[in-house]
């Protein structure tokens, strides 16, 4: 199901957008599930910066779908942790506003 | 020439991530998340690699959005909606819009809009199960170790303290 009508601009635009509104979330947000949200929509960007370039290549080449596998794999095991580490902050201070978290603060 | 589908699924995943963080309620924003990966899967099957949409849809959509949902439940409460003040997101707005402005014109800069997809398809999927296993290998053990020391963290960090009580 190839279109292929798009130049590689578009795809790199569509994943830079994406970029920023994470970055956009991630330095706003104060509620930590909120910038889990970002970081995944960051790591989604760059999956999809991934996959574009290596289907754009003039050789045939899947070392950019290998990648984004690991990588998805990866981004699976990190919102893992990072809601266990949020549902364990919730439970000791009954807030996840993260400027509220100032316990380790010097 | 941009396709009517390209438009469709860009529209869909960079509205959706959007309302994943601007969401009045963060059930509607983890849905919205969903939705946004969705239209990322779609994109990897107009790029000609459905194996990676397939992994997106089950793992993002299949486990990660209803991980957060999981989450969004035993966490919610109203009170920690806290708007962030007006000058915090006007940070944030400057912010990406000068990373999205000054990437979007290096990009335009490098002579991408040159590039287009090479005729005769894509290269079989088949390919990535053989680099997988050979040039990819020890990376895929590891990655076995990761996702194994992951799981058995998170549960070391969430169980519940029975003497608590």
């Amino acid at each position: 199901m190839s279109l292929g009508a798009e130049p590689l601009l578009d795809y790199f635009l569509v994943s830079t957008v994406l970029f920023a509104i994470g970055v956009y979330g991630l330095v706003t947000k104060r509620n930590a599930l909120r910038m889990l949200f970002a970081i995944e929509i960051i790591i989604n960007a760059a999956n999809l910066n991934f996959v574009a370039f290596s289907r754009y290549l003039s050789t045939p080449n899947v070392t950019g779908q290998t990648v984004a596998l690991f990588s998805i794999a990866l981004a699976a095991a990190e919102a893992a942790v990072g809601l266990a580490i949020i549902i364990l902050v919730f439970r000791v201070n009954r807030e996840i506003d993260v400027l509220e978290l100032r316990r380790l603060r010097g | 020439m941009v396709d009517i589908v390209f438009l469709a699924l860009a529209a869909i995943s960079i509205g959706s991530a959007v309302a994943a963080l601007e969401a009045r309620e963060i059930v509607y924003g983890a849905v919205a998340l969903g939705v946004s990966f969705l239209g990322l899967a779609g994109f990897f099957i107009i790029l000609d690699a459905p194996f990676v949409a397939l992994f997106q849809i089950t793992v993002y959509v299949g486990a990660v959005v209803v991980l957060i949902l999981f989450t969004v439940m035993l966490v919610r409460r109203e009170k920690l909606a806290k708007t962030p003040a007006g000058w915090e997101r006007a940070v944030g707005i400057l912010a990406a819009a000068a990373l999205a402005i000054g990437m979007g014109s290096v990009a335009f800069a490098s002579g991408l809009q040159r590039w287009v997809a090479p005729q005769g398809g894509a290269i079989s999927f088949r390919e990535i199960g053989v680099q997988l296993i050979t040039q990819y290998g020890p990376a895929l053990l590891i990655l076995g170790l990761v996702l194994a020391a992951a799981v058995i963290g998170a549960l070391t960090l969430a169980k519940v303290e029975r003497e608590e009580k």
